[in-house]
Formats: structure tokens, C-alpha cells, sequence
């Protein structure tokens, strides 16, 4: 049996970490998701200048580890006379983040609602409001939803960087208490473990959503010859 | 509003640079092992073997779904208990190579599976062995098929190692930390060297945009689709 | 028709020997009972309405599908024992399918050279010559370097036909090669397949084309139903002795 000194109260500590991890998770998804919803709208705007520059700015935070962007918030903004806590610089850093990566997903669903849809809207006298969020939108929510789901897994997970700012969120809380007993392998696999128990369940949904959508279109194929796979013939 | 002094910061562009060739060459040796791991783990999971399709499967699962930063610490901290005293830059190559393998798994297997079963057919029935007919009608058809998506996943494999910082690796962010603690200027230094990684990320597009023109001749040549 | 030859251990000398064939997919009975032979350079063509049973019997000679009992003969290989050498079975045995199946990323004659240099270990130099001897006797010399896509249908199978030439096999097996073409490229890849059979191959083709078949083939295999209904020369086309024949000769004009 493994000695270790880590007991339940450690345990619990981790806990309450996870919680944070989750409080920030939500930060960011809430305050991302809204900013995300007005960089889709602006990347299929008729301007082509709000295009453009929303598209800069999506490449910009594409381009850059949200680590640099993190920091960048920590460390940079208070030289620029703004105070900002782990948590604020976290959050904002993560509503960066989503804000580009959830946007471009959102943007793609609503590109991916076939044209017919627009152009039968048009004839039937609807305002291009109307037309956005009475009969694309409604649609597009549907195609986001399965990729939406998947990247949540993406911010859970992000937040562990929010430790480096010294946020004590779940990974943070797992440092605290390595300093203490000193068996970082032990710690981590436990953080491994609390973050896989909180990202696989969504991971699953995420898929069982995007089966879901594609239906009976992607039926196992039923032609004789599948029954044999060829290259396993050992 | 304190004045904004980027010459303080660029006058350091040594060490960047320095710092950037260690991410260049992180991101290189992880993606090359991510790729290869990748590609066996997408064959393994698709064998009529259960338990190695089992396997692969659960690697994939357990890497997607803990983060990178606690995945680092894992291999940091298991290696050396187990009495193995790695150098930080080897630690962080097969933390990013097994993080990067679960990720490449699941685009090679769409990759795998977008190939026509009656491909394998005509290759078997030729003669070719198991192993040929992967090589010469599976593998690259695949890789065509999903390069976008290897392009993207392994330029974020490289702003990724940004992470490596956090074991001591002297790559770009590393970098940018002594930097700024020395200048005093840390808004600076994160611009100067998120502007760093984006030049960095163009890099590694334009690489892989010539390294598949070299693969796939047929795409060089006709500019279609497979 | 061939009855066995009167060997001293009763073997036959056919080169492809089906009897007593039966394969089922589940619960479906695809195959019930086929038996039928094929001597070198005799062309037999299998016909019979879809489902009839026609692909799953000629997939199954070269060992595409497993069959559930009965034997398989084929050059000398028993094709339904269960450590049968598939490579040398391949090696002997030539296919070529309904949809083509060129690899698209590689070119015409990289197509056709592959098999070769990687299964027969030939040389490249070796390789190319076969490669363009096959060409040529395909009529599509001059499309060596082209991709298989900036070529037409009839074009793609005359190169598929080639590419399975170049292994030397000593049996080609045709499945619906003409099937997915277009009715005026169809003519170009009969013009290869009889060429072929002039020339002496041992070959076996499933076909829906009945004209080409009472053309060109010494036994034709009338499949029903998962079983050869009828079977003799290209005359039980124009003298059916049973009612399915008859009807399916009558809905084929």
C-alpha cells in the first residue's frame, strides 16, 4: 500500500479549489460567451471594415498563448496605473480567450445555415434583424451547440493556467498543498483526476450532441464487405 | 499613465530570439513525436484488437481531458521519482509529444476513415502486405485529407509551450518573465512577445504550407482536393 | 461445359474451380450451392439479375469474402482453407472493380507501378517498362504522368485493367467493370477486355452485357436466387432451357 500523507483534508482543500475552477469556468464562459456572440455578429457583418477588424482581432488572440495573454493582464495592466487581482486578470484573460475561439465556432454555425434559409426569409418580407434572429440564428444555435459543448472542456481546462497568476483554483490549491507534504506525483494525479471527472462527462455530451445532429445520415454502412476489416486480417 | 518604454525591452532582442529558437525547437521535436505517436495510437484504435483500440482510446480520453499545465507536472515530477534526472527541455518534449499524439489521434483517424474501404480492396488485392497498402494508399491520402487540421493543431501545440515555462524550460515566455522582471516593464515585454508568437505561428504556417507542397505532388500540381 | 478431367486422383485441371459454394451475410443467404469451372484461357461470363448472387460468388474467388462452406479452387491455391498464402493467391489472380478503386494521389503510372515494385520487389527501372508496356496495350500511353482524375471513366478502368495486367496474373476477374460508365465509354473497355481474352486469358467477368457476353465468352453462368440456374456456350442465351433464363434474356432486350 502507498504511504503517503495525503488525507482527506487535502482532499477537501482540492475540492474547494475545483470549486474556484468552476467559478472561473462559468466567469469566463458567461462574459466570454456575450463577447463571442458580438464578434460572430461582427465577422459576418455586411461592413467589410467590421469584418476585417474583428477578423485581426480574432487572429491576434488566436495567435498568442493565453499564458502571454494572462500575464499580460497580471503583470501588465497595473504598470498602466490598472489594479487588477488573480481573479480579475484571470477572468478577462479568459474572456479574451473565448471570446475569439467561441466566436469563430459561433460564426461557422451561423455560416453553415443554408442560404435557401436567408433568402426565403428575405422574400418574406422580414427585416434583416428579423431575418438574424427569427430564422438563422434559432439554427445556428442548433449546429453550435455539440462544438460549443466540446470547447467548455476547452475553458475548464484553460484554467489551470490561472494558477500561474497565483488564482487558487484547482491546480493552485494542488501547489499550496505540495509545498506542505511534498509529493507533487500523488497531488497531481488526484488534480488529474477532479479535472477529468469535471471535463469527460461534458466531452461525452459534446459528442453525443454532434451523433445526434448528424443522424441517420451517418448510419453504419450495411454493404456486405464491411463485415471483414481487410487490413486486420491476422 | 505611465509612458510606454518598448526600447528598454527591444534592446534585449538576443535574448528573444534565443528564447524563440528553444520554442522553435520544442514545437519541431513535439510535433514530429506527436505526429508519429498520433498516427500509430489512429491505427491502433481502429484494429479488431479490443484491448489496444481500448488503450489508444483511453490514452486519447485522459490527455483531452486534463490540462496540458497538470499533464507537465505529472511526467516533471513522475520522471524524477522515478529516479530519472531528464533535462527540463527532454521533460517538456514528452509531456508535448504525448499531449499533441492524443490530439493527432483523433484527426489522423479521420484521416483513416475518410479513405474508401474499396481503396484497401484494390491494394490487397494486388498483393500489397497489411503494412504497404497503410503506407502507400492509407497514409498520405489521410494526411492530405486532414492537413488543415494537423497544421492548426500543432501551431497550437507550439503557443502551448508557453506552458514549459512553468518547469524551468528557456523558452520565448520564460524568456519574456526575466525580462520583465529585470526592465520593470512587463506590458511591454507580453506585447512585444505575443507579437513574438504570432510572427512565430506565421512561421510555422508558411512551413507547413511548403512541407505540403513537397508531400502531396498531386495537389502541387492540379490545386484540387482529394 | 466442362466435365472433370479424367485424372488418375480424379483432380480437375480447371484453373478456377468453385463447388458447392454457400456464403451467407447474417441471415441472408447469398450463396447457395454454386458450383462451376473455368479451364485456362476459357472466358466465363456471370449473369443474373441484383441479388442474384453473381459479385459475392466472383469476390469470393479472390478470398474479398469468406465463404461458410463448399471449396474454392483457384491456380492450385484452396482459396476456402483458412491458412491459405493470400499474397501468392493475389499474385496469380487479377481483379478489377466496378468503381475503379485508381489511388488519386498518385499518378497513372505510379498507379500501375506500385504493386510490382512493392510486392514483386522489382526494380524501378523494371517496373516503369511493364508499366508502359501495359499502357499500351490499354491504348493510354501518352497519359503515364497524368492523375487519375484529369482522366474519363472509361479512361480510369482501361488503367485499372492495366494496373492488375502488370502482376501477370494468370486469371483476370471482372466485376461490372462497365457498370458505372457512361453508355459511350463502355465501348473503349469491352474493346480492352476482348483484346485480352483474344490474347488468351483465363478470365471471369460479371456482366450485364449480354451482347458482349454471347460475343466474346466460351461459358456462360446464369445465376438465381444464390445458385447457378443454368450453365453452358454463349447458345443457352439464344436457347434458354429454363423460365428465369428465358424471362431475363426477354428483359434484356
Amino acid at each position: 500500500m502507498l504511504q503517503t500523507a495525503f488525507n482527506a483534508n487535502h482532499l477537501l482543500f482540492l475540492l474547494q479549489g475545483a470549486m474556484w475552477t468552476l467559478v472561473l469556468s462559468l466567469i469566463a464562459f458567461i462574459g466570454g460567451g456575450l463577447a463571442a456572440f458580438l464578434v460572430a455578429l461582427a465577422r459576418v457583418s455586411p461592413s467589410r471594415t467590421v469584418r476585417t477588424a474583428t477578423g485581426l482581432w480574432v487572429q491576434l488572440v488566436q495567435g498568442s498563448p493565453l499564458l502571454v495573454i494572462m500575464f499580460l493582464a497580471y503583470f501588465g495592466l497595473p504598470t498602466l496605473g490598472i489594479k487588477v487581482s488573480a481573479l480579475l486578470a484571470a477572468g478577462a484573460s479568459l474572456t479574451v480567450y473565448v471570446s475569439a475561439y467561441l466566436g469563430e465556432i459561433w460564426r461557422a454555425a451561423i455560416q453553415a445555415v443554408p442560404r435557401p434559409q436567408w433568402e426565403a426569409a428575405e422574400c418574406l418580407a422580414l427585416s434583416k434583424a428579423q431575418r438574424m434572429f427569427k430564422v438563422v440564428l434559432p439554427q445556428a444555435i442548433r449546429l453550435a451547440t455539440p462544438p460549443t459543448v466540446g470547447f467548455m472542456v476547452q475553458i475548464v481546462k484553460n484554467t489551470s493556467l490561472a494558477s500561474v497568476v497565483g488564482f487558487v483554483e484547482l491546480a493552485r490549491s494542488g501547489q499550496i498543498i505540495n509545498n506542505s507534504i511534498f509529493e507533487p506525483f500523488i497531488v497531481y494525479l488526484v488534480i488529474a483526476a477532479i479535472y477529468f471527472a469535471i471535463c469527460y462527462p461534458l466531452s461525452v455530451w459534446s459528442r453525443r450532441l454532434e451523433d445526434r445532429r448528424a443522424g441517420p445520415s451517418r448510419a453504419a454502412a450495411t454493404s456486405p464487405s464491411s463485415h471483414e476489416p481487410l487490413l486486420s486480417q491476422s | 499613465m505611465t509612458e510606454l518604454d518598448f526600447a528598454t525591452v527591444l534592446e534585449r532582442w538576443p535574448l528573444f530570439v534565443d528564447g524563440a529558437w528553444v520554442t522553435i525547437r520544442l514545437a519541431l521535436v513535439a510535433t514530429l513525436c506527436g505526429f508519429v505517436i498520433g498516427t500509430l495510437c489512429a491505427a491502433g484504435r481502429r484494429s479488431r484488437h479490443a484491448v489496444l483500440s481500448r488503450v489508444c482510446g483511453g490514452y486519447v480520453e485522459l490527455i483531452r481531458n486534463t490540462p496540458l499545465l497538470v499533464q507537465i507536472f505529472l511526467v516533471y515530477f513522475g520522471l524524477s521519482s522515478l529516479g530519472l534526472k531528464l533535462p527540463a527541455f527532454t521533460v517538456a518534449v514528452i509531456a508535448l509529444a504525448v499531449n499533441a499524439g492524443a490530439y493527432a489521434t483523433e484527426i489522423m483517424r479521420a484521416g483513416f476513415d475518410s479513405v474508401n474501404r474499396s481503396q484497401l480492396e484494390a491494394a490487397e488485392c494486388l498483393g500489397l502486405s497489411r503494412l504497404q497498402v497503410y503506407w502507400h494508399v492509407v497514409l498520405f491520402p489521410a494526411m492530405e485529407r486532414v492537413y488543415p487540421a494537423l497544421t492548426s493543431q500543432f501551431v497550437l501545440l507550439m503557443l502551448a509551450s508557453s506552458i514549459c515555462s512553468q518547469i524551468s524550460v528557456e523558452e520565448l515566455t520564460a524568456v519574456a518573465n526575466h525580462v520583465q522582471s529585470d526592465t520593470y516593464r512587463p506590458f511591454e515585454t507580453f506585447l512585444v512577445i505575443g507579437a513574438g508568437y504570432i510572427v512565430l505561428s506565421l512561421l510555422m504556417r508558411l512551413g507547413f504550407w511548403g512541407l505540403g507542397a513537397l508531400l502531396f505532388p498531386r495537389r502541387r500540381r492540379l490545386g484540387t482536393a482529394l | 461445359m466442362n466435365p472433370f478431367s479424367p485424372n488418375p486422383d480424379g483432380a480437375s485441371s480447371a484453373v478456377v474451380r468453385l463447388h458447392d459454394v454457400h456464403k451467407s451475410f447474417g441471415s441472408l443467404k447469398v450463396l447457395q450451392g454454386v458450383g462451376f469451372e473455368v479451364d485456362r484461357g476459357q472466358v466465363t461470363a456471370i449473369i443474373g439479375r441484383s441479388g442474384s448472387g453473381k459479385s459475392t460468388a466472383l469476390r469470393c474467388i479472390d478470398r474479398l469474402e469468406r465463404i461458410d462452406s463448399g471449396e474454392i479452387v483457384v491456380c492450385g491455391h484452396r482459396v476456402d482453407a483458412p491458412d491459405i498464402d493470400l499474397k501468392a493467391l493475389r499474385l496469380d489472380v487479377g481483379i478489377v472493380f466496378q468503381s475503379y478503386n485508381l489511388f488519386p494521389h498518385l499518378t497513372i503510372e505510379q498507379n500501375i507501378t506500385l504493386a510490382p515494385r512493392s510486392a514483386k520487389g522489382l526494380s524501378k527501372a523494371e517496373a516503369r517498362a511493364i508499366a508502359l508496356d501495359v499502357l499500351a496495350k490499354v491504348g493510354l500511353s501518352d497519359k503515364a504522368t497524368y492523375y487519375p482524375e484529369q482522366l474519363s471513366g472509361g479512361q480510369q478502368q482501361r488503367v485499372a485493367i492495366a494496373r492488375s495486367l502488370a502482376m501477370q496474373p494468370k486469371v483476370m476477374l471482372f466485376d461490372e467493370v462497365t457498370s458505372a460508365l457512361d453508355p459511350e465509354l463502355t465501348g473503349e473497355v469491352l474493346r480492352v477486355i476482348e483484346d485480352l481474352a483474344a490474347g488468351g486469358m483465363t478470365m471471369v467477368m460479371v456482366t450485364h452485357e449480354m451482347a458482349f457476353a454471347r460475343k466474346v465468352a466460351d461459358q456462360i453462368v446464369f445465376m438465381h436466387k444464390g445458385k447457378v440456374w443454368e450453365r453452358g456456350g454463349p447458345e443457352i442465351l439464344s436457347e434458354p432451357q429454363t423460365a428465369e433464363l428465358r424471362q431475363f434474356v426477354a428483359s434484356d432486350l
